[in-house]
């Protein structure tokens, strides 16, 4: 730890950071019980860690157990801790950081898909080009009149990201996005 | 449906009822608390038994250092019960407080009605919102069949893994329903399982990097003390069969006796010389229980830059959290030092003399005597108060407990301890006001026992009110307070960093110690001569009341050996060298911004 001494005008010796970020994607069992989301998320803000992205459902109705992906970035010292961290919450069963479970079994990341409704209103070209490009990006048509279409798009981060600002100059209303869910490839569970 | 009730315990009862029960049935004898609108329906049951004894304090935050001073003396959960509202919200400070130092505190609280909750109802605030974060869990009972579950799990939860306080929020509606109580059931939930057993790899991997150690070192802290009686001894016990030196943080003074030959004293910002320079200079450093606090470490890229360092702990977020270690061990201590001490005995036992130069040089710097101070035969210094109070009760059963500041350094540096569950301080939190209620927590506890709480002036006028609880309950706790009418260390702070401007850090309109104690009902002392002191300290021992004693001290006596901001621990200012000049210049301008 060759940190250096950082000034901070406050009360403490602070280290500054050597190791580079990385964006990890975490899956959390938890109990569904009330407040446990404000848990998880009361420990990312109160300890100082970021979300990029987190989605949230219940996935076995029978043990009332949800899981929650949650997309987040900090050194891998950050991460370890906020492993750690989330495990000491009494509802949470397991926490896998999906990334490191890739990186072991030698891909690049886990299985990431998205879901966003995007609104697209206009006229003429802009509404033939729109429809064009969403065939291209093998999005549905989940909502027409002859002003507007509702486009619903599935895969990766990048490729909604990417549907989005293609859409922008064509009349983007607006987007609703559902986050990140998750899991890695192969046939073993988390 | 009697007898089958009768066999599994469960029986139809109210919710207030199953609360004293299930504190009943949790082992709890004492609980410390204030009434309110909210938990009437609780206090009503408790007017009507014996089992339970309740403690009636003047301030909820006072029922929980109460509570936590009881936990940390016996062992046992502190209880504590208030109202909705304000009676929650005052918990928050010993709530917090028990978070960071580890201590098991099951805090109860009243709610108003499940139907008027979140309509902004008289007294009713987002209790288990607020406390989520000064928690290690917390509930809101919104069905009274699920109540004597969640008090079991509750009681559960605290006690168990890395101890911790735990809030359980009861609605007045919940509280006077009937439904079904359930006795204590073992393992409650399949998500809480803290591992105890360390893995023996890993402690295969300890022992034998310690058999192989030059310049050993033990750091061992709170969690020795809470781990239980069996732990410290088989810390005793490692410690004679490897002849290592040993230093401790603040909250783990006790676990081995400060009369041990292997201790250093405690380490740290204030620890002594010889501590702070062996863990600079260490090969391997053994951790035990304690968490490389700031306090501790001072500046992170030079602590202990040469050693292979192993830690037990039985919070994995402990691990690699401040600083990185080589062995990490997972596990409950008293569980992992039984394996290590079985695996040192089994292994050939290292030649001793091996150590013999690390002992030798540890004898020169304990040769610079880190902690001495200038005697004086006409004020009292502080370090002499503590040295006489230890002198004069050694052969008694004393607890100590401390506010926070320069007397609690103080206490830590020249006070013995000898015996873990004895010393109660505000390590994590550092909470002025902790030692007046926490000393009455420890006396209901202990009550044929001596109890001292050493305050400082400002410290003890944030809990002041507690010496009427004190008084109430017959518990004869001694306030011996070092009082030189400032913040000290916020006044050390400000000569150190601040150019020596003394921004309010001195109280112009201190009572009068003496009176106030009357007033109360207890018994005042005054003493501002070294050569009355002993005689003083004896009377307050033996008045069999509360006392305050009012210890005049010399006024800008400041707290050394220190680690400056921004330095490590081989860079100490001693008190011998600390004149005006090396304290104003102690702290450079990097450092300044850093404290």
């Amino acid at each position: 730890m060759n940190a250096q001494l950082q000034p901070t005008g406050s009360a403490y010796f602070i280290a500054r950071e050597t190791e580079l970020p990385e964006t990890h994607t975490l899956s959390v069992l938890v109990d569904n019980e009330p407040g446990v989301l404000a848990r998880v998320i009361g420990l990312f803000s109160g300890r100082g860690y970021n979300i990029d992205s987190l989605t949230v459902s219940e996935t076995e109705h029978e043990r009332h157990r949800s899981r929650i992906t949650i997309v987040t970035r900090g050194t891998p010292h950050v991460l370890e801790q906020i492993k750690h961290q989330l495990e000491r919450i009494v509802p949470v069963h397991r926490v896998v950081d999906l990334s490191v479970v890739a990186h072991e079994r030698g891909q690049e990341r886990p299985l990431e898909r998205e879901l966003a409704m995007v609104k697209v209103a206009g006229a003429g070209d802009n509404r033939v080009e729109a429809l064009r490009l969403a065939d291209a990006f093998r999005a549905q048509v989940i909502d027409a009149n002859t002003e507007h279409f509702i486009f619903e798009i599935t895969g990766r981060v990048s490729k909604v990201e990417q549907f989005i600002s293609i859409m922008k100059p064509l009349g983007l209303v607006e987007v609703c996005r559902t986050g990140v869910a998750a899991m890695n490839r192969g046939p073993e569970g988390m | 449906m009697g007898d089958g009730y009768q066999e599994t315990g469960r029986r139809e009862m109210t919710g207030a009822e199953m609360v004293v029960q299930a504190l009943k049935d949790n082992g709890v004898e004492h609980l410390f608390g204030y009434p309110g609108g909210a938990v009437l329906p609780i206090y009503d049951e408790i007017f009507q038994q014996e089992d339970v004894r309740h403690i009636l304090v003047r301030h909820e935050q006072g029922a929980g250092h109460a509570a936590e001073g009881y936990a940390r003396s016996t062992g046992k959960a502190g209880v504590m019960l208030v109202t909705s509202g304000p009676g929650a919200t005052n918990a928050v400070t010993a709530l917090q407080d028990a978070l960071m130092d580890s201590i098991p505190l099951v805090c109860l609280t009243g709610q108003v009605p499940t139907t008027l909750i979140g309509s902004d109802a008289f007294q009713e605030c987002d209790t288990v919102g607020i406390t989520r974060p000064c928690t290690k869990h917390n509930w809101l009972v919104k069905d009274v069949d699920k109540l004597a579950g969640i008090l079991h799990e509750a009681f559960h939860v605290a006690t168990t893994g890395r101890p911790g306080p735990v809030v359980v929020d009861i609605p007045k509606d919940i509280q006077f329903a009937k439904g079904t109580y359930t006795p204590p059931q073992t393992a409650p939930r399949t998500s809480y399982n803290p591992r105890v057993q360390g893995d023996m790899e890993a402690i295969k991997a300890a022992v034998a990097l310690m058999v192989q150690a030059k310049k050993p070192i033990i750091y061992s802290g709170g969690g020795v003390v809470n781990s239980g009686t069996e732990a410290c001894h088989l810390l005793r016990e490692l410690v004679e069969l490897t002849d290592f030196p040993i230093t401790s943080t603040l909250m783990g003074l006790g676990a081995y006796p400060a009369s041990g030959k292997n201790w250093m004293g405690m380490l740290g910002m204030h620890g002594t010389f010889e501590a702070n320079m062996a863990m600079h200079d260490c090969d391997v450093m053994v951790c035990i229980g304690a968490r490389f606090d700031d306090r501790i470490t001072g500046r992170l890229d030079a602590f202990s830059p040469h050693s292979r360092k192993i830690h037990i702990d039985i919070d994995p977020s402990s691990i690699n959290k401040n600083v990185r270690v080589d062995v990490p061990i997972i596990g409950d201590v008293g569980r992992v030092l039984e394996d290590m001490v079985r695996l040192w005995r089994a292994a050939a036992a290292p030649d001793r003399r091996a150590l013999r130069p690390w002992w030798d040089q540890i004898g020169q710097w304990k040769a610079r005597d880190s902690l001495a101070f200038m005697a004086n035969d006409d004020v009292i210094m502080p370090q002499y108060a503590i040295q006489r109070l230890y002198e004069l009760t050694r052969d008694r059963d004393t607890y100590i407990t401390t506010e926070v500041g320069q007397h609690q350094m103080w206490a830590a540096q020249h006070f013995g301890f000898e015996k873990p569950n004895h010393w109660m301080t505000s390590g994590g939190l550092g909470t002025m006001g902790y030692g007046l209620p926490a000393a009455l927590g420890v006396q209901i506890a202990h009550p044929e026992s001596l109890v001292v709480d050493i305050a400082g002036d400002a410290s003890v006028l944030m809990t002041m009110q507690e010496m009427s609880a004190a008084v109430q309950h017959n518990a004869p706790i001694k306030i011996f307070i070092l009082n030189n009418q400032y913040m000290g260390m916020v006044r050390q702070w400000q000569q150190l960093l601040h150019g020596n401007r003394l921004s309010h850090s001195y109280t112009e309109a201190l009572p009068d110690f003496v009176k106030l104690a009357e007033a109360y009902g207890g018994h005042g002392i005054r003493c501002d001569k070294p050569g009355n002191l002993d005689d003083a300290i004896r009377e307050m021992i033996e008045v069999d009341k509360p006392v305050i004693f009012d210890c005049r001290v010399a006024n800008l006596a400041n707290c050394f050996p220190m680690i400056p901001s921004g330095k490590a621990h081989n860079e100490m200012l001693l008190p011998d060298e600390a004149s005006d000049e090396a304290v104003a210049n102690a702290i450079d301008a990097k450092g300044r911004e850093l404290v």
